[in-house]
């Protein structure tokens, strides 16, 4: 369709986002550009919208006015093929969801046989692959009931992965999780961050949105109100609210 | 509320609440000492008949047992060269189950439809056909079908067992559709979710991922529903076939002796029973072995 975009434009580019469910206003104005291979954060309190933000991107929900295009793309064009645009964003989710009558190798060769219909063959040297990248060799044939919560949540980014999406977004994903899974998870973001993957994540791990993130954005009630570079964002937040969360959480 | 739905580490043993609770007194009422007691009464009641009719008879006519062994192969397989009896009660319960739960599954899906007409007319034809009583349905398919379709030059029989099925399968159907809805609703919506962002159709979804995981909670009451339909099936012998509940009644009529009612119409129950025992205890092992791990 579009093939204007390049590179060095925006992959994700949102601007003046409203979203509403019912009378509720989640999204009042959301303006934020992603380029590619950046690690962007989105944090703040809980309902402020994080969420819906995120899943408007991959069409997940409708949006009631803006614009929001992915590689140039716009997402809320009704001719759009919303199964297109999400072969290219990948989502994990704070709640794992894998499908539990599958094992973990299974899990991640799904969809590109069933979605991409690429050769099995290819895509079990694939997913075997990635199964190894977020170090959980030996877990193939397990099923997701088998598995720790940081384990299922690292076969859910393969299972992302897999797609060979442009972009992943992670929706605190570590939410669920004990500290010491949390680490094992926050690694396998680590590593793709460093290839050059395009990331947004929603998180509440402040320390590791300041390590890898290239740019934070502080939401509150349906506006972004306030973002930076990690360094001047967490030291130099001049908006109350900001000072306030990064207060309570830090 | 961020993903919506919990994590799916423990899913819970969902069974759609009606039918769960049908089980639930399956379960109760068929243990093995329920068996014995069923059996153990219906071989007293022979006994006290067979002696009483000894007493009064004075042995001129055949005993009772011998009577029951007598009509027994009528009853259980119809007459000679003639299908019919408790083999077709059987029969009939398989094809309107079979009936009843392939259209099942197309009015289950109608319920979950995206398409609003078509979840509509799905809502009015299950909640028509779960709130009528089965015997006045069989009395309407019986008057409203004809006893032969013509298609071109082809006459195409339609003889009243195979109406009585598909009497019988409408309620099935009905109720299967419940059972698919309940189980298709039962599964957190983070599969849905999940699987539309790894760019699955909903179609796919559904076939894929969904009813794959819904099956083994339809299974359970699925059984269950086969059960009450085998038990009802006795319904068809008003509208004039063969069945076992007939062929019991024209023994009956044919004898001509009050003090056989009971034992009768107690071997007809026990055929009954000792059929559809084993399922029930079957349906509750599978309840407890899915509801351990899914
Ligand atoms: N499908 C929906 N229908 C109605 N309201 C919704 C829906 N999804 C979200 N909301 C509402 O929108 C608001 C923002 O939700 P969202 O999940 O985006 O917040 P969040 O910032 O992700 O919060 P959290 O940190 O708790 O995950 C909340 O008030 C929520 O109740
Ligand atoms: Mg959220």
């Amino acid at each position: 369709m579009t093939t204007a975009w390049t590179p060095d434009q925006p992959i994700v580019g949102i601007k003046d986002v409203h979203k509403s469910f019912g009378p509720i206003e989640v999204l009042k104005g959301v303006s934020l550009n992603v380029r590619k291979g950046e690690v962007v954060c989105i944090i703040g309190p809980s309902g402020s919208g994080k969420s819906t933000l995120l899943r408007c991107i991959n069409a997940l929900v409708p949006i009631n006015q803006g614009s929001i295009k992915v590689e140039g793309q716009e997402v809320h064009d009704p001719a759009l093929d919303k199964l297109e645009l999400r072969k290219k964003v990948g989502m994990v989710f704070q709640s794992y969801n894998l499908f539990p009558h599958k094992t973990a190798l299974e899990n991640v060769m799904m969809a590109p046989i069933h979605v991409l219909k690429r050769p099995k063959e290819e895509v079990e040297a694939q997913a075997r692959g990635l199964i190894k990248k977020v170090r959980l060799e030996g877990k193939e044939d397990a099923y997701p009931g088998e598995l720790s919560g940081g384990q299922q949540q690292r076969v859910a980014i393969a299972r992302s992965l897999a797609m060979n999406p442009d972009i992943m977004l992670f929706d605190e994903v570590t939410a669920a999780l004990d500290p010491e899974t949390v680490k094992e998870v926050l690694v396998t973001i680590r590593e793709l961050a460093e290839e050059g993957m395009t990331c947004m994540l929603v998180t509440h791990e402040m320390g590791f949105a300041r390590e890898v993130g290239d740019h934070i954005y502080f939401t509150d009630r349906g506006i972004i109100v306030e973002h930076g570079p990690p360094a001047t964002f967490f030291t130099n937040a001049s908006d109350p609210r900001t000072r306030a969360f990064l207060s309570q959480i830090l | 509320m961020s993903a919506g739905g919990n994590s799916n580490l423990i899913l819970a043993p969902v069974a759609p609440p009606s039918s769960q609770g049908e089980t639930g007194f399956l379960a109760s009422a068929f243990t093995p000492r329920a068996l014995g007691i069923a059996l153990g009464l219906f071989a007293s009641v022979a006994l006290v008949s067979e002696a009483w009719a000894q007493l009064v008879a004075g042995g001129e006519r055949l005993g009772i047992l011998a009577t029951l062994w007598k009509w027994a192969p009528l009853v259980l397989i119809g007459p000679p060269r003639e299908f019919g009896g408790f083999a077709l009660n059987i029969l009939v319960s398989f094809l309107a189950m079979a009936i009843g739960t392939v259209s099942g599954l197309v009015l289950g899906l109608g319920l979950i439809s995206k398409f609003a007409p078509v979840r509509s007319v799905s809502w009015a034809i299950t909640q028509f056909f779960r709130n009528s009583p089965w015997l006045v349905l069989l009395f309407f398919v019986m008057l409203l079908t004809p006893f032969q379709f013509r298609i071109g030059g082809l006459t195409i029989p339609f003889p009243a067992w195979f109406k009585a099925t598909v009497g019988l399968a409408l309620p099935v159907m009905a109720n299967v559709a419940e059972i698919v809805r309940g189980a298709v609703n039962s599964i957190p919506t983070g599969q849905w979710e999940s699987a539309e962002s790894l760019a699955f159709s909903r179609l796919q979804t559904l076939w894929r991922i969904i009813l794959p995981q819904c099956v083994k909670r339809m299974i359970p009451p699925w059984m269950n529903w086969y059960a009450i339909l085998t038990m009802s099936t006795p319904l068809i012998s008003i509208v004039g076939v063969n069945d076992a509940m007939t062929l019991t009644q024209d023994a009956l009529a044919s004898e001509q002796r009050t003090d056989l009612l009971m034992p009768m119409y107690g071997m007809l129950l026990l055929f009954f029973f000792v059929y559809c025992y084993p399922i029930a205890r079957w349906t509750i092992r599978l309840e407890r072995k899915f509801a351990v791990r899914i």
